[in-house]
């Protein structure tokens, strides 16, 4: 199990603010393409990867970080703070 | 070292009389804050500011501990607010403080670049006919570089 969360226009199009998620993906990018399958909302928000950044227990990676046993991961567009 | 993540706005002279502690080791503090300025239309009826709880704390620090260790400063702030701006509100403050103000003015600038595309906040523009998520630019991904 993995909270998954979003952020911004991610989480508008995914429609919650995060979700738990029964997994048996071994990379980001395996996760995003469970999803994917899922339903289209999740579809059309991971459809431009390079549109998103990635986070495990709070830190970036890349979307082909292990998950390894993450307990939260997080999907974001790319941050326009300051 | 503070740092904060917080919705209500804060006092610049405050906070720099605290800042400058008396330390007889600092010669030089440069502190940078940042507006809400109004958009290209001049439309803009208020900003919202999202953030990821604890995330953004855990990656400020982070930063300010690379600054603090590569221009040996002897202090270093960095506020930062979320939730509802209005035009000409406050948005967020850097100071460092270090012996000389060509380590200050570095680390200010190196702070400044990693909260902008490193700090997971996001801005959103909102005017009257709706609103619109800030857009990244390649500058700020690029001026990065600089520091690495």
């Amino acid at each position: 199990m993995i909270k998954v969360l979003y952020f911004a226009w991610v989480r508008e199009r995914i429609g919650v603010p995060y979700e738990i998620v029964e997994t048996q993906s071994g990379t980001v990018m395996e996760l995003v393409e469970e999803l994917k399958q899922k339903e289209p909302r999740y579809e059309i928000a991971f459809s431009d990867l390079s549109a998103i950044k990635v986070a495990i227990n709070q830190e970036l990676c890349e979307f082909d970080t292990k998950l390894n046993g993450a307990i939260e991961i997080a999907f974001f567009p790319p941050m326009t703070g300051g | 070292m503070r740092i904060s993540v917080q919705l209500k706005d804060f006092d610049i002279g405050k906070e720099l009389k605290l800042f400058n502690n008396g330390d007889t080791n600092i010669g030089a503090v440069v502190s940078f804050h940042g507006i809400v300025r109004n958009n290209s239309e001049k439309s803009l009826m208020h900003m919202d500011i999202e953030q990821y709880p604890g995330m953004t704390q855990k990656a400020i620090s982070n930063y300010v501990e690379m600054a603090v260790e590569r221009w040996s400063l002897y202090d270093a702030l960095v506020i930062h607010r979320h939730g509802k701006l209005l035009l000409g509100d406050r948005i967020m403050m850097v100071a460092t403080a270090a012996r000389h103000r060509r380590d200050a003015f570095q680390s200010a600038e190196f702070l400044m670049d990693y909260l902008k595309s490193r700090a997971p906040f996001w801005k959103k523009e909102v005017t009257k006919d709706g609103y619109q998520w800030v857009k990244s630019v390649l500058d700020d991904e690029s001026a990065l570089e600089r520091w690495r």
